[in-house]
């Protein structure tokens, strides 16, 4: 994969800071080693520098969770995590989260058709693997405490009636393993 | 762009991450979007029927969408209209985005291009239902002489031309070429109601796979080479100007390139998004906030409020309604009003300019991309036949990308950059600054009833901030403005008396097209008195607009397919009560019955909200179900706590942080029921489902609490109760 950043062919009016320092991430599985300030949010690295875009920008303060990633297996708001929090930790994206076949939320989110924008669904269903994941009958109640983050489309109906469904699919996949 | 069907195989993940980043690389170096080419990847997608399709080798049909899929499922409804007339294989359809610089080349080839007004199908409905059937009519000419057959003798079944009597049958993929020669004599006749095979099928939406795996591509995600990234901020107050900045602070950020100076603000140039940010932050404008500096939206409401003191222009008038409010025996009046209301789209505005020597490229989500279009004709000085714009998936629209304001900052950067490509991203605020609001409105209902308690008169005054006005000021007339009154001047029910009148009002804040427009806050002033009225006849409120309705059937029948499926009247615990509305707008009619919860603290859910709508007949009845899903939540954010407040000439609430919207456990069940009149009758659907739940949610607050809800948004009410 291309890495990008540095700043060769930077202007000449560009000026070091000394804040250069490689950054060493580990995403999806793959370790990169990047030339950025330790201060930029990790958001920005994934998209601008790995070009994994499926990770939102959304409000840039940690209120509407398009943002949302895994940092060790838990969901964590990118938009305002620098970069150099996530150093040395596994970092999963949307990207990512699918193994040999889809996860279970992705499967459902298809059967439900719970996207409609689409936008904020990255991050949603980040917030809702980690919750299958470590919950295996989630509740009304539990889904109403785990997803926070926002959509616009209102598709709240079809993601609480889809994770009930990829909590079940989760269950299927246990008992045939 | 192109979408498909996908099985849930770990394959088709990789395929369609790949086809997108891929496709995104190169779509720079593509020359052209013509005949059989997809215009992201420039590889061929198959022979060109029409400029609607094409068929490749393998049958598989890539229908062309010349709207904008925000979520309200254009990328799927649009292919089926083709497909029910295709006789195709709809596992074998996919969608991609038609080009609005071929329709520019190619006489409007693509009809209308704009988004918006809920008007996808029921605007262009006929045309791409006859695009089907004539390509399905040369699909089977091209048969008949192959096998030397009358065509009468043909039929098509899953993407095949069928012989019976001979037991021929070929498929689409290998007709293609010879059916693209073939001019028809007459055009073939399209299905009506009643005939159709896919029209009417609930199918799960073709763009939802590529939107689970982050593969879907929207216009921040768009990359092309050399590009850099430019962060941009305007004068906080309209109108204002950039006095003086100083660059250094932000040329000192590792990574920026440049400072650039555009219309109402700056834009800084960087090597990153992030980089360019911190470039502007660093930045200390000093702006010159010109004549708007003091504009305070509590001073426009009270100047729209003591407007209503006067008669206004009559947009619509039936009987004497002022001699009969003289003699009514009984008079009731309310004052209601709604704020101005940012969109608030997930995806922050964006747009990505590459200009060459003889080209130039655009990639944007927009509503309207003839508009961006001729906007880069314009700043550019270029021949509109000369730019191509790539529409991509809008993170959101509601109305706020179908004005061009982003594009034409973006293209006014690009061409201040010269040849260097750019990608221009508003922050959430700054989005939301320079964004264009819901107009604010107030609104004066009377109601005179006889000594029967049967109302004989309703008067009506509105002031409202107008869109047309500044707009298109050609099409307002006499002082009315048709956005700002539809809901009103329309008003359904059967009352002998009526005056609605009108103040046509503008202030500096820039107002635009927000979900269901007028209706968003006409629907909740109308249907909120309309309980007020009821109360005042000591009627139930459902059997009063009964008694109201019964000139529109189509209306009662909607109405009470919403109170039956919702079982109204039905006992609820104290805490708890039922609200009803019904509103017609963008063609369908739509009842509610919110089913609501107020604690004795105040603080309000909604549990349920049981809708019955009248879209006339259905494409995709999932999807119908998912805008009255999303209209209804939509609807809900605003009415609880939507407000754009002007302070100091300024936007109050700019993120997220303020403006609060719904979220999972704020979410009401939405349940949808189908009244529908069929026959010639379609209706939209992205809008209609919004205007009932403000005032079903205010009729059942007002059950529980005694508290009349006049003004939005609901949480600047006390309502605690005991």
């Amino acid at each position: 994969m291309k890495i990008m950043g540095g700043d060769g062919s930077g202007p000449a009016v560009a000026h070091d800071l000394g804040m250069h320092s490689m950054i060493t991430l580990t995403v999806n599985g793959k370790t990169h080693t990047l030339d950025v300030e330790p201060d930029t949010p990790l958001l920005w690295v994934l998209r601008d520098h790995l070009d994994l875009t499926g990770t939102k920008f959304g409000c840039g303060i940690a209120q509407c969770g398009a943002c949302t990633v895994h940092l060790d297996g838990r969901p964590l708001r990118s938009c305002v995590t620098p970069v150099s929090v996530a150093e040395g930790q596994a970092i999963t994206t949307i990207e990512g989260l699918a193994g040999d076949t889809l996860h279970a939320v992705q499967q459902a989110w298809i059967e439900h058709d719970v996207p409609q924008c689409g936008y904020c669904q990255s991050g949603q269903l980040m917030v809702a693997a980690h919750l299958v994941d470590n919950t295996p009958n989630p509740s009304d109640d539990d889904i109403d405490q785990a997803m926070i983050n926002i959509c616009r489309c209102g598709t709240y109906p079809r993601m609480r009636s889809a994770i009930h469904r990829a909590a079940a699919l989760a269950r299927d996949a246990m008992a045939d393993a | 762009m192109t979408l498909q069907n996908s099985t849930l195989s770990r394959r088709a993940f990789v395929k369609s991450s790949v086809a997108a980043s891929g496709g995104l690389m190169l779509a720079l170096s593509l020359p052209k979007a013509n005949a059989g080419l997809d215009p992201w990847t420039g590889e061929p997608t198959g022979t060109e029927i029409s400029a609607w399709l094409t068929i490749d080798p393998n049958s598989q049909v890539t229908i062309r969408v010349a709207q904008s899929e925000m979520g309200e499922g254009v990328f799927t409804a649009m292919p089926m209209l083709v497909a029910e007339e295709l006789d195709c294989d709809w596992s074998q359809v996919k969608a991609e985005y038609a080009s609005a610089n071929r329709s520019v080349r190619e006489n409007g080839v693509y009809k209308r291009m704009g988004t918006g007004g809920s008007g996808a199908v029921r605007r262009s409905r006929e045309y791409l239902q006859q695009a089907g059937a004539s390509a399905r009519e040369r699909l089977k000419a091209a048969a008949a002489a192959r096998w030397e057959v009358p065509v009468a003798e043909l039929r098509t079944e899953g993407g095949e031309v069928l012989h019976d009597a001979s037991g021929r049958r070929t498929a689409y993929g290998v007709l293609a070429a010879e059916a693209a020669a073939i001019t028809l004599a007459e055009e073939p006749a399209i299905r009506k109601a009643g005939e159709f095979k896919l029209l009417g099928t609930p199918l799960n939406r073709l763009d939802v796979p590529s939107k689970v795996d982050g593969s879907a591509t929207f216009g921040i995600d768009v990359k092309v080479p050399g590009m850099v990234y430019a962060a941009y901020d305007a004068c906080p107050v309209w109108g204002g100007t950039l006095a003086a900045l100083e660059d250094a602070p932000a040329l000192a950020v590792k990574g920026v390139k440049k400072v650039i100076r555009v219309e109402d603000g700056f834009a800084v140039i960087a090597d990153s998004y992030w980089r360019a940010r911190k470039g502007l932050e660093a930045l200390s404008p000093e702006w010159d906030l010109g004549p708007n500096a003091s504009a305070s939206s509590d001073a426009m409401r009270a100047e729209f409020k003591s407007d209503l003191d006067r008669r206004g222009v009559v947009a619509h008038e039936e009987g004497d309604a002022y001699a009969s409010l003289e003699t009514a025996e009984t008079v009731i009046e309310a004052d209601y009003d709604a704020p101005y209301l940012a969109h608030l789209a997930m995806e922050p505005v964006n747009c990505t300019v590459s200009i060459a020597k003889d080209r130039v490229d655009v990639w944007t989500g927009t509503q309207n991309p003839e508009s961006v279009l001729g906007a880069a004709a314009e700043i550019l000085g270029r021949a509109p036949e000369t730019i191509h714009v790539h529409n991509c998936f809008l993170g959101g629209g509601f109305g706020r990308r179908s004005m061009p304001d982003f594009a034409r900052r973006a293209l006014a950067i690009a061409k201040a950059l010269g040849n260097t490509p750019v990608k221009v991203l508003w922050s959430r605020e700054a989005d939301t600054r320079t964004g264009h609001f819901r107009p604010l409105a107030a609104l004066r209902f009377k109601a005179g009833f006889d000594a029967n308690g049967k109302p004989v008169a309703l008067l009506n005054r509105s002031a409202t901030h107008s869109i047309l006005a500044g707009f298109r000021p050609e099409v307002v007339q006499n002082g009315l403005d048709g956005s700002s009154t539809e809901g009103l001047e329309n008003q359904p029910y059967d009352i002998t008396n009526v005056s609605i009148e009108h103040h046509l009002k503008r202030t500096p804040v820039p107002v635009w097209f927000w979900r269901s427009v007028g209706s968003s806050q006409n629907g909740f002033a109308l249907e909120a008195f309309i309980d007020e009225m009821a109360e005042a006849a000591g009627q139930d409120p459902l059997a009063f607009r009964q008694a109201l309705l019964h000139k529109h059937p189509a209306m009662l029948k909607t109405l009470n397919l919403a109170a039956e499926k919702a079982d109204w009247g039905r006992p609820m615990a104290p805490g708890s009560a039922q609200g009803i509305a019904i509103h017609e707008s963008f063609g369908s009619i739509c009842a509610q019955v919110a089913e609501v919860t107020v604690t004795q603290g105040g603080e309000v859910k909604v549990e349920r909200v049981v809708t019955a709508i009248d879209c006339g007949n259905t494409v995709n009845p999932r999807t119908i179900a998912e805008q009255v899903e999303s209209s209804v939540i939509y609807g809900l954010s605003a009415a609880l706590w939507g407000r754009s407040d002007i302070e100091n000439g300024q936007v109050v609430q700019q993120n997220f942080d303020r403006n609060r919207v719904v979220k999972m456990v704020e979410a009401p069940a939405v349940e949808t029921h189908f009244s529908l009149s069929g026959g010639e009758h379609w209706g939209g659907i992205g809008e209609p489902a919004l205007p009932p739940t403000a005032p079903a949610v205010v009729n059942a607050i007002y059950k529980i609490t005694g508290r009349r809800i006049r003004a939005l948004p609901i949480a600047q009410h006390d309502l605690r109760w005991s």
